[in-house]
Protein backbone atom coordinates (compact mmCIF):
# COMPACT_ATOMS: atom_id res chain seq x y z
CA UNK A 1 0.00 0.00 0.00
CA UNK A 2 1.12 3.50 -0.77
CA UNK A 3 -0.54 4.94 2.34
CA UNK A 4 2.79 4.95 4.16
CA UNK A 5 3.99 7.80 2.00
CA UNK A 6 0.62 9.44 1.29
CA UNK A 7 -0.01 12.42 3.53
CA UNK A 8 -3.37 13.09 1.92
CA UNK A 9 -5.48 10.40 0.34
CA UNK A 10 -8.78 11.50 -1.15
CA UNK A 11 -10.90 8.72 -2.64
CA UNK A 12 -13.92 9.19 -4.89
CA UNK A 13 -15.26 12.08 -2.87
CA UNK A 14 -18.72 13.33 -3.78
CA UNK A 15 -20.33 16.46 -2.37
CA UNK A 16 -23.53 18.30 -3.23
CA UNK A 17 -25.19 21.42 -1.96
CA UNK A 18 -28.84 20.59 -2.46
CA UNK A 19 -29.25 19.80 -6.14
CA UNK A 20 -25.85 21.30 -7.02
CA UNK A 21 -23.16 18.63 -7.40
CA UNK A 22 -19.90 20.33 -6.48
CA UNK A 23 -17.54 17.36 -6.24
CA UNK A 24 -18.30 14.47 -8.58
CA UNK A 25 -15.84 11.82 -7.53
CA UNK A 26 -12.44 13.27 -6.74
CA UNK A 27 -9.33 11.16 -6.20
CA UNK A 28 -6.17 12.85 -5.04
CA UNK A 29 -2.98 11.69 -3.42
CA UNK A 30 -0.44 14.02 -1.90
CA UNK A 31 2.82 12.50 -0.76
CA UNK A 32 4.59 13.67 2.37
CA UNK A 33 6.95 16.55 1.75
CA UNK A 34 5.38 17.48 -1.56
CA UNK A 35 3.60 20.59 -2.76
CA UNK A 36 0.39 20.18 -4.74
CA UNK A 37 -1.05 23.20 -6.50
CA UNK A 38 -4.73 23.08 -7.45
CA UNK A 39 -5.84 25.18 -10.41
CA UNK A 40 -9.25 25.58 -11.95
CA UNK A 41 -11.94 28.03 -12.93
CA UNK A 42 -14.20 29.66 -10.37
CA UNK A 43 -16.86 27.31 -9.06
CA UNK A 44 -14.96 24.17 -10.07
CA UNK A 45 -14.93 22.93 -6.48
CA UNK A 46 -11.36 23.76 -5.41
CA UNK A 47 -12.28 25.35 -2.08
CA UNK A 48 -14.80 22.64 -1.35
CA UNK A 49 -12.20 19.94 -1.96
CA UNK A 50 -9.71 21.71 0.29
CA UNK A 51 -12.32 22.13 3.02
CA UNK A 52 -13.21 18.44 2.98
CA UNK A 53 -9.58 17.66 3.80
CA UNK A 54 -9.91 19.21 7.27
CA UNK A 55 -13.59 18.33 7.60
CA UNK A 56 -14.85 21.91 7.48
CA UNK A 57 -17.10 20.35 4.83
CA UNK A 58 -18.54 16.85 5.22
CA UNK A 59 -18.39 14.55 2.22
CA UNK A 60 -21.54 12.82 0.95
CA UNK A 61 -19.58 9.73 -0.06
CA UNK A 62 -16.00 8.68 -0.46
CA UNK A 63 -13.24 9.13 2.07
CA UNK A 64 -10.46 11.48 3.04
CA UNK A 65 -7.40 10.32 4.96
CA UNK A 66 -4.61 12.43 6.32
CA UNK A 67 -1.41 10.74 7.43
CA UNK A 68 -3.07 7.35 7.31
CA UNK A 69 -6.16 8.09 9.40
CA UNK A 70 -9.64 8.86 8.14
CA UNK A 71 -10.66 12.47 8.61
CA UNK A 72 -13.90 12.91 10.55
CA UNK A 73 -14.79 9.20 10.65
CA UNK A 74 -13.87 5.90 12.18
CA UNK A 75 -14.27 2.81 10.11
CA UNK A 76 -15.74 -0.38 11.48
CA UNK A 77 -16.54 -3.04 8.94
CA UNK A 78 -18.34 -1.42 6.07
CA UNK A 79 -19.51 1.57 8.02
CA UNK A 80 -18.01 4.99 8.63
CA UNK A 81 -19.00 6.37 12.02
CA UNK A 82 -18.71 10.11 12.39
CA UNK A 83 -16.21 11.04 15.07
CA UNK A 84 -17.03 13.14 18.06
CA UNK A 85 -16.47 16.88 17.85
CA UNK A 86 -13.49 16.67 20.16
CA UNK A 87 -11.77 14.02 18.07
CA UNK A 88 -12.36 15.99 14.90
CA UNK A 89 -10.90 19.10 16.53
CA UNK A 90 -7.86 17.07 17.53
CA UNK A 91 -7.39 15.94 13.92
CA UNK A 92 -7.66 19.53 12.75
CA UNK A 93 -4.80 20.62 14.96
CA UNK A 94 -2.58 18.55 12.70
CA UNK A 95 -3.84 20.32 9.57
CA UNK A 96 -3.17 24.02 9.11
CA UNK A 97 -5.62 26.03 7.02
CA UNK A 98 -4.91 29.44 5.52
CA UNK A 99 -7.91 31.35 4.20
CA UNK A 100 -8.22 33.75 1.31
CA UNK A 101 -9.45 36.50 3.66
CA UNK A 102 -7.01 35.65 6.49
CA UNK A 103 -9.74 35.45 9.15
CA UNK A 104 -7.44 36.71 11.87
CA UNK A 105 -9.21 37.40 15.14
CA UNK A 106 -9.56 41.21 15.05
CA UNK A 107 -9.99 41.67 18.80
CA UNK A 108 -6.75 39.84 19.65
CA UNK A 109 -3.21 41.05 19.13
CA UNK A 110 -0.99 39.35 16.59
CA UNK A 111 0.71 37.43 19.38
CA UNK A 112 -2.59 36.33 20.93
CA UNK A 113 -3.85 35.25 17.50
CA UNK A 114 -0.90 32.89 17.22
CA UNK A 115 -0.85 31.57 20.79
CA UNK A 116 -4.61 30.99 21.08
CA UNK A 117 -4.64 27.50 19.55
CA UNK A 118 -1.43 26.12 21.10
CA UNK A 119 -2.58 27.25 24.53
CA UNK A 120 -6.20 26.13 24.34
CA UNK A 121 -6.13 23.19 21.93
CA UNK A 122 -2.69 21.74 22.72
CA UNK A 123 -2.54 22.91 26.35
CA UNK A 124 0.93 24.40 25.93
CA UNK A 125 2.08 26.68 28.75
CA UNK A 126 1.50 30.28 27.78
CA UNK A 127 5.16 31.24 28.15
CA UNK A 128 6.32 28.53 25.76
CA UNK A 129 3.57 29.34 23.28
CA UNK A 130 4.57 32.99 23.26
CA UNK A 131 8.22 32.23 22.75
CA UNK A 132 7.33 29.92 19.87
CA UNK A 133 4.99 32.56 18.43
CA UNK A 134 7.73 35.19 18.45
CA UNK A 135 10.06 32.80 16.67
CA UNK A 136 7.37 32.19 14.04
CA UNK A 137 6.80 35.92 13.62
CA UNK A 138 10.49 36.32 13.08
CA UNK A 139 10.36 33.62 10.45
CA UNK A 140 7.61 35.41 8.49
CA UNK A 141 9.44 38.74 8.90
CA UNK A 142 7.06 40.35 11.40
CA UNK A 143 9.01 40.19 14.64
CA UNK A 144 8.12 43.79 15.47
CA UNK A 145 4.36 43.33 15.03
CA UNK A 146 3.64 41.03 17.97
CA UNK A 147 1.58 43.60 19.85
CA UNK A 148 -0.22 45.11 16.87
CA UNK A 149 -3.86 44.39 16.11
CA UNK A 150 -4.63 42.79 12.72
CA UNK A 151 -6.38 45.90 11.40
CA UNK A 152 -3.15 47.85 11.84
CA UNK A 153 -1.37 45.59 9.35
CA UNK A 154 -1.36 45.49 5.57
CA UNK A 155 -3.08 42.60 3.82
CA UNK A 156 0.22 40.91 3.10
CA UNK A 157 1.29 41.22 6.71
CA UNK A 158 -2.06 39.87 7.90
CA UNK A 159 -1.73 36.84 5.66
CA UNK A 160 1.78 36.20 6.96
CA UNK A 161 0.42 36.33 10.52
CA UNK A 162 -2.29 33.87 9.46
CA UNK A 163 0.41 31.54 8.16
CA UNK A 164 2.33 31.87 11.43
CA UNK A 165 -0.90 31.11 13.30
CA UNK A 166 -1.40 27.93 11.29
CA UNK A 167 2.24 26.92 11.81
CA UNK A 168 1.98 27.38 15.57
CA UNK A 169 0.24 24.01 15.84
CA UNK A 170 3.17 22.38 14.04
CA UNK A 171 0.83 20.77 11.52
CA UNK A 172 1.95 17.92 9.32
CA UNK A 173 -0.07 19.37 6.45
CA UNK A 174 -0.84 22.92 5.35
CA UNK A 175 -3.82 23.84 3.20
CA UNK A 176 -3.94 27.23 1.44
CA UNK A 177 -7.13 28.51 -0.21
CA UNK A 178 -6.13 31.28 -2.60
CA UNK A 179 -3.80 32.88 -0.04
CA UNK A 180 -2.94 35.83 -2.27
CA UNK A 181 -6.24 36.49 -4.05
CA UNK A 182 -7.37 39.17 -1.60
CA UNK A 183 -4.07 41.06 -1.77
CA UNK A 184 -2.98 44.10 -3.71
CA UNK A 185 -0.61 42.99 -6.47
CA UNK A 186 2.48 44.46 -4.83
CA UNK A 187 1.85 42.43 -1.67
CA UNK A 188 1.48 39.05 -3.37
CA UNK A 189 5.23 38.46 -3.55
CA UNK A 190 5.92 38.70 0.18
CA UNK A 191 3.29 36.07 0.98
CA UNK A 192 4.38 33.73 -1.82
CA UNK A 193 7.97 34.04 -0.56
CA UNK A 194 6.91 32.76 2.85
CA UNK A 195 5.07 29.84 1.26
CA UNK A 196 8.06 29.03 -0.99
CA UNK A 197 10.25 29.03 2.07
CA UNK A 198 7.99 26.48 3.72
CA UNK A 199 8.03 24.40 0.57
CA UNK A 200 11.80 24.32 0.53
CA UNK A 201 11.80 23.09 4.12
CA UNK A 202 9.75 20.10 3.07
CA UNK A 203 6.33 21.09 4.44
CA UNK A 204 3.53 19.11 2.84
CA UNK A 205 1.12 21.56 1.26
CA UNK A 206 -1.96 21.77 -0.91
CA UNK A 207 -2.27 25.23 -2.41
CA UNK A 208 -5.26 26.51 -4.36
CA UNK A 209 -4.07 29.50 -6.35
CA UNK A 210 -4.23 31.31 -9.64
CA UNK A 211 -0.51 32.15 -9.51
CA UNK A 212 0.81 30.06 -12.39
CA UNK A 213 4.37 31.27 -11.89
CA UNK A 214 4.27 30.06 -8.30
CA UNK A 215 2.89 26.69 -9.42
CA UNK A 216 5.66 26.29 -11.97
CA UNK A 217 8.36 27.17 -9.45
CA UNK A 218 7.20 25.33 -6.35
CA UNK A 219 4.72 22.59 -7.22
CA UNK A 220 5.67 18.95 -7.36
CA UNK A 221 2.23 18.23 -8.75
CA UNK A 222 -0.24 20.50 -10.49
CA UNK A 223 -3.89 19.48 -10.40
CA UNK A 224 -6.41 21.00 -12.76
CA UNK A 225 -10.07 20.88 -11.66
CA UNK A 226 -13.16 21.69 -13.64
CA UNK A 227 -16.83 20.98 -12.98
CA UNK A 228 -16.21 19.10 -9.76
CA UNK A 229 -13.67 16.71 -11.24
CA UNK A 230 -9.92 16.53 -11.50
CA UNK A 231 -9.38 16.83 -15.24
CA UNK A 232 -5.68 16.24 -15.24
CA UNK A 233 -2.69 16.21 -12.94
CA UNK A 234 1.03 15.80 -13.18
CA UNK A 235 4.30 17.66 -12.82
CA UNK A 236 4.07 21.37 -13.63
CA UNK A 237 6.13 21.02 -16.79
CA UNK A 238 3.57 18.59 -18.14
CA UNK A 239 0.28 20.15 -17.03
CA UNK A 240 1.25 23.76 -17.60
CA UNK A 241 3.26 23.42 -20.77
CA UNK A 242 1.80 20.35 -22.47
CA UNK A 243 -1.77 20.04 -21.19
CA UNK A 244 -3.60 17.06 -22.59
CA UNK A 245 -7.11 18.39 -22.17
CA UNK A 246 -8.74 21.15 -24.12
CA UNK A 247 -10.29 22.58 -20.95
CA UNK A 248 -6.89 22.90 -19.29
CA UNK A 249 -5.53 24.61 -22.39
CA UNK A 250 -8.37 27.09 -22.54
CA UNK A 251 -8.14 27.82 -18.78
CA UNK A 252 -4.38 28.40 -18.96
CA UNK A 253 -4.76 30.67 -21.98
CA UNK A 254 -7.08 32.86 -19.90
CA UNK A 255 -4.93 32.96 -16.79
CA UNK A 256 -1.51 33.41 -18.36
CA UNK B 1 -17.70 83.02 19.98
CA UNK B 2 -15.87 86.19 18.97
CA UNK B 3 -15.68 86.79 15.26
CA UNK B 4 -11.96 87.47 15.15
CA UNK B 5 -10.22 87.60 11.85
CA UNK B 6 -7.81 84.68 12.09
CA UNK B 7 -5.98 85.69 8.94
CA UNK B 8 -4.64 89.09 9.89
CA UNK B 9 -1.55 87.33 11.22
CA UNK B 10 -1.12 85.36 8.07
CA UNK B 11 -0.88 88.53 6.05
CA UNK B 12 2.19 89.53 8.02
CA UNK B 13 3.72 86.14 7.32
CA UNK B 14 6.64 85.87 4.84
CA UNK B 15 5.60 87.26 1.49
CA UNK B 16 4.93 84.78 -1.34
CA UNK B 17 7.86 84.00 -3.61
CA UNK B 18 8.79 87.03 -5.65
CA UNK B 19 8.40 85.04 -8.84
CA UNK B 20 4.60 84.85 -8.44
CA UNK B 21 2.71 87.55 -10.35
CA UNK B 22 0.78 89.98 -8.07
CA UNK B 23 -2.67 88.96 -9.36
CA UNK B 24 -2.00 85.23 -8.71
CA UNK B 25 -0.85 84.96 -5.07
CA UNK B 26 0.50 81.80 -3.48
CA UNK B 27 -2.55 79.55 -2.83
CA UNK B 28 -1.23 78.82 0.64
CA UNK B 29 -1.68 82.49 1.56
CA UNK B 30 -5.35 82.65 0.50
CA UNK B 31 -7.60 83.24 3.46
CA UNK B 32 -10.71 81.22 4.19
CA UNK B 33 -13.72 83.14 5.49
CA UNK B 34 -16.33 80.93 7.15
CA UNK B 35 -19.91 81.42 5.94
CA UNK B 36 -22.08 83.41 8.33
CA UNK B 37 -24.69 81.22 9.99
CA UNK B 38 -27.31 83.74 10.97
CA UNK B 39 -30.22 81.28 11.02
CA UNK B 40 -28.35 78.96 13.32
CA UNK B 41 -27.61 81.73 15.80
CA UNK B 42 -31.22 82.89 15.79
CA UNK B 43 -32.54 79.37 16.39
CA UNK B 44 -30.10 78.88 19.25
CA UNK B 45 -31.14 82.17 20.82
CA UNK B 46 -34.83 81.30 20.67
CA UNK B 47 -34.32 77.85 22.16
CA UNK B 48 -32.08 79.20 24.94
CA UNK B 49 -34.65 81.87 25.79
CA UNK B 50 -37.44 79.27 26.03
CA UNK B 51 -35.25 77.04 28.14
CA UNK B 52 -34.45 79.90 30.51
CA UNK B 53 -38.14 80.70 30.84
CA UNK B 54 -38.97 77.11 31.68
CA UNK B 55 -36.14 76.92 34.20
CA UNK B 56 -37.18 80.14 35.90
CA UNK B 57 -40.78 78.95 36.17
CA UNK B 58 -39.65 75.66 37.72
CA UNK B 59 -37.35 77.31 40.23
CA UNK B 60 -39.74 80.17 41.09
CA UNK B 61 -42.87 78.03 41.38
CA UNK B 62 -43.14 77.22 45.07
CA UNK B 63 -45.52 74.36 44.35
CA UNK B 64 -42.50 72.30 43.29
CA UNK B 65 -41.42 72.56 46.94
CA UNK B 66 -37.71 72.21 46.28
CA UNK B 67 -37.04 72.45 50.00
CA UNK B 68 -39.07 69.27 50.53
CA UNK B 69 -37.14 67.61 47.71
CA UNK B 70 -33.89 68.50 49.47
CA UNK B 71 -35.22 67.22 52.80
CA UNK B 72 -36.12 63.81 51.47
CA UNK B 73 -33.40 63.33 48.85
CA UNK B 74 -30.99 61.57 51.22
CA UNK B 75 -33.38 60.06 53.77
CA UNK B 76 -32.85 56.44 54.74
CA UNK B 77 -36.20 55.35 53.32
CA UNK B 78 -35.39 56.82 49.90
CA UNK B 79 -31.84 55.51 49.88
CA UNK B 80 -33.06 52.07 50.85
CA UNK B 81 -35.54 52.17 47.98
CA UNK B 82 -32.76 53.28 45.65
CA UNK B 83 -30.60 50.42 46.89
CA UNK B 84 -33.32 47.90 46.13
CA UNK B 85 -33.89 49.40 42.69
CA UNK B 86 -30.16 49.15 41.95
CA UNK B 87 -29.66 45.57 43.02
CA UNK B 88 -32.88 44.50 41.38
CA UNK B 89 -31.63 46.09 38.15
CA UNK B 90 -28.26 44.37 38.42
CA UNK B 91 -29.80 40.99 39.30
CA UNK B 92 -32.31 41.19 36.45
CA UNK B 93 -29.66 42.26 33.93
CA UNK B 94 -27.19 39.54 34.94
CA UNK B 95 -29.77 36.74 35.18
CA UNK B 96 -31.65 38.01 32.13
CA UNK B 97 -28.53 38.09 29.96
CA UNK B 98 -27.32 34.73 31.27
CA UNK B 99 -30.65 33.15 30.35
CA UNK B 100 -30.78 35.22 27.15
CA UNK B 101 -27.33 34.01 26.05
CA UNK B 102 -28.40 30.43 26.69
CA UNK B 103 -31.57 31.02 24.65
CA UNK B 104 -29.54 32.60 21.84
CA UNK B 105 -27.15 29.65 21.80
CA UNK B 106 -30.15 27.28 21.68
CA UNK B 107 -31.71 29.25 18.86
CA UNK B 108 -28.48 29.07 16.83
CA UNK B 109 -27.82 25.39 17.52
CA UNK B 110 -28.34 22.55 15.04
CA UNK B 111 -30.82 20.86 17.36
CA UNK B 112 -34.36 21.57 16.06
CA UNK B 113 -35.94 20.96 19.47
CA UNK B 114 -33.68 23.47 21.21
CA UNK B 115 -34.25 25.95 18.37
CA UNK B 116 -38.01 25.56 18.64
CA UNK B 117 -38.11 25.90 22.42
CA UNK B 118 -35.99 29.04 22.30
CA UNK B 119 -38.17 30.54 19.61
CA UNK B 120 -41.32 29.70 21.61
CA UNK B 121 -39.92 31.26 24.76
CA UNK B 122 -39.09 34.53 23.06
CA UNK B 123 -42.45 34.57 21.31
CA UNK B 124 -44.36 34.01 24.57
CA UNK B 125 -42.48 36.36 26.87
CA UNK B 126 -42.27 39.16 24.36
CA UNK B 127 -46.01 38.93 23.83
CA UNK B 128 -46.93 39.16 27.50
CA UNK B 129 -47.01 42.60 29.14
CA UNK B 130 -44.63 42.63 32.07
CA UNK B 131 -47.37 43.92 34.36
CA UNK B 132 -49.60 40.99 33.48
CA UNK B 133 -46.73 38.61 34.06
CA UNK B 134 -45.95 40.05 37.49
CA UNK B 135 -49.58 39.81 38.56
CA UNK B 136 -49.64 36.27 37.25
CA UNK B 137 -46.62 35.25 39.35
CA UNK B 138 -48.12 37.09 42.29
CA UNK B 139 -51.10 34.78 42.06
CA UNK B 140 -49.21 31.61 41.20
CA UNK B 141 -50.33 30.14 44.52
CA UNK B 142 -53.79 29.72 43.00
CA UNK B 143 -52.34 27.33 40.41
CA UNK B 144 -49.77 25.57 42.55
CA UNK B 145 -50.69 26.01 46.25
CA UNK B 146 -47.66 24.01 47.39
CA UNK B 147 -44.28 23.25 45.84
CA UNK B 148 -42.41 20.26 47.27
CA UNK B 149 -44.52 20.45 50.41
CA UNK B 150 -43.78 24.15 51.01
CA UNK B 151 -46.49 26.75 50.62
CA UNK B 152 -45.89 28.69 47.43
CA UNK B 153 -46.74 31.97 49.14
CA UNK B 154 -43.98 31.42 51.68
CA UNK B 155 -41.54 30.36 49.00
CA UNK B 156 -42.11 33.32 46.71
CA UNK B 157 -42.13 36.68 48.43
CA UNK B 158 -42.76 39.85 46.44
CA UNK B 159 -39.02 40.44 45.86
CA UNK B 160 -38.46 36.91 44.55
CA UNK B 161 -41.47 37.36 42.28
CA UNK B 162 -40.07 40.67 41.04
CA UNK B 163 -36.71 39.06 40.22
CA UNK B 164 -38.31 36.09 38.47
CA UNK B 165 -40.86 38.08 36.51
CA UNK B 166 -38.47 40.78 35.35
CA UNK B 167 -35.74 38.26 34.51
CA UNK B 168 -38.00 36.10 32.36
CA UNK B 169 -39.14 39.21 30.53
CA UNK B 170 -35.62 40.58 30.17
CA UNK B 171 -34.26 37.25 28.90
CA UNK B 172 -36.61 37.27 25.91
CA UNK B 173 -35.19 40.59 24.76
CA UNK B 174 -31.62 39.74 25.75
CA UNK B 175 -31.86 36.55 23.68
CA UNK B 176 -32.61 38.58 20.57
CA UNK B 177 -29.87 41.10 21.30
CA UNK B 178 -27.27 38.37 21.88
CA UNK B 179 -28.42 36.41 18.84
CA UNK B 180 -28.12 39.52 16.68
CA UNK B 181 -24.65 40.11 18.07
CA UNK B 182 -23.51 36.57 17.36
CA UNK B 183 -24.91 36.71 13.83
CA UNK B 184 -23.01 39.94 13.23
CA UNK B 185 -19.71 38.06 13.58
CA UNK B 186 -18.22 36.95 10.27
CA UNK B 187 -18.69 33.22 9.64
CA UNK B 188 -15.03 33.01 8.70
CA UNK B 189 -14.11 33.68 12.33
CA UNK B 190 -15.83 30.47 13.40
CA UNK B 191 -14.22 28.50 10.58
CA UNK B 192 -10.79 29.83 11.49
CA UNK B 193 -11.39 28.85 15.11
CA UNK B 194 -12.60 25.41 14.07
CA UNK B 195 -9.66 24.82 11.79
CA UNK B 196 -7.38 25.70 14.72
CA UNK B 197 -9.03 22.97 16.78
CA UNK B 198 -10.70 25.26 19.32
CA UNK B 199 -13.59 23.63 21.17
CA UNK B 200 -17.16 24.88 20.94
CA UNK B 201 -17.15 26.60 24.32
CA UNK B 202 -13.79 28.24 23.68
CA UNK B 203 -14.95 29.42 20.25
CA UNK B 204 -17.98 31.06 21.79
CA UNK B 205 -16.23 32.57 24.81
CA UNK B 206 -12.98 33.66 23.27
CA UNK B 207 -13.70 34.33 19.60
CA UNK B 208 -17.39 34.92 18.90
CA UNK B 209 -18.77 36.67 22.00
CA UNK B 210 -16.03 39.31 22.32
CA UNK B 211 -16.68 40.32 18.73
CA UNK B 212 -20.43 40.06 19.18
CA UNK B 213 -20.14 42.47 22.12
CA UNK B 214 -19.60 45.35 19.74
CA UNK B 215 -23.11 44.78 18.45
CA UNK B 216 -24.51 43.76 21.84
CA UNK B 217 -23.32 46.61 24.09
CA UNK B 218 -25.29 49.54 22.62
CA UNK B 219 -28.70 47.82 22.78
CA UNK B 220 -27.75 46.23 26.11
CA UNK B 221 -26.98 49.71 27.43
CA UNK B 222 -30.41 50.84 26.35
CA UNK B 223 -31.92 47.77 28.01
CA UNK B 224 -30.03 48.47 31.23
CA UNK B 225 -31.43 51.98 31.42
CA UNK B 226 -34.85 50.69 30.45
CA UNK B 227 -34.64 48.01 33.13
CA UNK B 228 -33.57 50.52 35.77
CA UNK B 229 -36.68 52.56 35.14
CA UNK B 230 -38.78 49.49 34.35
CA UNK B 231 -38.18 48.04 37.81
CA UNK B 232 -40.52 50.77 39.10
CA UNK B 233 -43.35 48.52 37.92
CA UNK B 234 -42.72 46.26 40.93
CA UNK B 235 -44.34 48.91 43.10
CA UNK B 236 -47.65 47.32 42.05
CA UNK B 237 -46.76 44.18 44.00
CA UNK B 238 -45.59 46.24 46.99
CA UNK B 239 -41.86 45.77 46.54
CA UNK B 240 -40.17 48.71 48.20
CA UNK B 241 -38.12 50.03 45.34
CA UNK B 242 -37.30 53.70 44.80
CA UNK B 243 -40.72 54.61 43.44
CA UNK B 244 -42.68 52.66 46.05
CA UNK B 245 -40.57 54.18 48.85
CA UNK B 246 -41.45 57.73 47.86
CA UNK B 247 -45.06 56.66 47.37
CA UNK B 248 -45.13 55.39 50.93
CA UNK B 249 -43.93 58.80 52.09
CA UNK B 250 -46.38 60.88 50.08
CA UNK B 251 -49.30 58.67 51.02
CA UNK B 252 -48.53 59.87 54.54
CA UNK B 253 -47.57 63.52 53.87
CA UNK B 254 -49.46 64.28 50.65
CA UNK B 255 -46.35 65.97 49.21
CA UNK B 256 -46.81 64.08 45.95
CA UNK B 257 -44.94 66.33 43.52
CA UNK B 258 -41.73 66.92 45.50
CA UNK B 259 -41.43 63.22 46.32
CA UNK B 260 -41.94 62.20 42.72
CA UNK B 261 -39.19 64.71 41.96
CA UNK B 262 -36.93 62.95 44.44
CA UNK B 263 -37.44 59.67 42.61
CA UNK B 264 -37.05 61.32 39.19
CA UNK B 265 -33.79 63.01 40.16
CA UNK B 266 -32.38 59.72 41.40
CA UNK B 267 -33.38 57.95 38.19
CA UNK B 268 -31.67 60.73 36.23
CA UNK B 269 -28.49 60.52 38.32
CA UNK B 270 -28.17 56.75 37.93
CA UNK B 271 -29.05 56.82 34.23
CA UNK B 272 -26.34 59.43 33.63
CA UNK B 273 -23.73 57.37 35.43
CA UNK B 274 -24.74 54.30 33.41
CA UNK B 275 -24.52 56.26 30.16
CA UNK B 276 -20.98 57.31 31.00
CA UNK B 277 -20.10 53.72 31.87
CA UNK B 278 -21.45 52.54 28.52
CA UNK B 279 -19.01 54.84 26.75
CA UNK B 280 -16.05 53.09 28.34
CA UNK B 281 -17.45 49.62 27.78
CA UNK B 282 -18.01 50.38 24.10
CA UNK B 283 -14.49 51.68 23.79
CA UNK B 284 -13.17 48.50 25.38
CA UNK B 285 -14.92 46.24 22.90
CA UNK B 286 -13.96 48.43 19.95
CA UNK B 287 -10.28 47.58 20.45
CA UNK B 288 -8.59 46.19 17.41
CA UNK B 289 -10.96 47.93 15.02
CA UNK B 290 -9.81 50.75 12.81
CA UNK B 291 -9.91 54.17 14.41
CA UNK B 292 -10.28 52.94 17.98
CA UNK B 293 -7.62 51.95 20.44
N1 LIG C 1 -22.13 26.50 1.46
C1 LIG C 1 -22.53 26.43 0.16
N2 LIG C 1 -23.83 26.32 -0.15
C2 LIG C 1 -24.24 26.24 -1.43
N3 LIG C 1 -23.42 26.25 -2.49
C3 LIG C 1 -22.10 26.34 -2.25
C4 LIG C 1 -21.58 26.45 -0.92
N4 LIG C 1 -20.24 26.54 -1.00
C5 LIG C 1 -19.93 26.49 -2.31
N5 LIG C 1 -21.05 26.38 -3.08
C6 LIG C 1 -21.08 26.26 -4.53
O1 LIG C 1 -20.26 25.18 -4.91
C7 LIG C 1 -19.57 25.46 -6.09
C8 LIG C 1 -18.09 25.24 -5.89
O2 LIG C 1 -17.63 26.16 -4.94
P1 LIG C 1 -16.11 26.29 -4.55
O3 LIG C 1 -16.04 27.39 -3.57
O4 LIG C 1 -15.57 24.98 -4.14
O5 LIG C 1 -15.44 26.73 -5.91
P2 LIG C 1 -13.97 27.24 -6.18
O6 LIG C 1 -13.41 26.37 -7.21
O7 LIG C 1 -13.24 27.38 -4.91
O8 LIG C 1 -14.23 28.67 -6.81
P3 LIG C 1 -13.46 30.06 -6.58
O9 LIG C 1 -12.28 30.04 -7.49
O10 LIG C 1 -14.47 31.07 -7.00
O11 LIG C 1 -13.11 30.14 -5.14
C9 LIG C 1 -19.92 26.88 -6.48
O12 LIG C 1 -20.91 26.84 -7.49
C10 LIG C 1 -20.49 27.46 -5.21
O13 LIG C 1 -21.47 28.41 -5.51
MG1 LIG D 1 -12.59 29.02 -3.73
Amino acid sequence: MSTQTAMVDVRSVHKSYGPLQVLKGVDLTVRAGEVTVVLGPSGSGKSTLLRTINHLEKVDSGSVSVDGSLVGYRRSGNKLHELREREILKQRTGIGFVFQNFHLFPHLTVLANITEAPVSALRRPKKDAEAAARALLDRVGLADKADAYPKQLSGGQQQRVAIARALALEPKLLLFDEPTSALDPELVGEVLDVIKDLAHQGTTMVVVTHEIGFAREVADTVVFMDGGRIVEQGPPGQVLDHPRHARTTSFLSKVL
Amino acid sequence: MPLVDPVSDTLDAPAPPAAAPPDAPDPAALRIVPRRRTGRRAAAAVVLALLALALVSVVRNDAFQWDVVADYFLTTAVLRGLGLTLWLTVAVMVLGFALGTLLAAMRLSDNPVLRGVSWGYVWLFRSMPILVQLLFWFNIGALYPTVLGVKTVDLLGPVAIAVIGLTLHEAAYAAEVVRGGILSVDKGQLEAAQSLGLGAWRRLRRIVLPQAMRAIVPPAGNMLIGTLKGTSIVSVIAVQDLLYSVQLVYHRTYQVIPLLLVATLWYIVVTSVLGAGQFFVERHYARGTAGAR
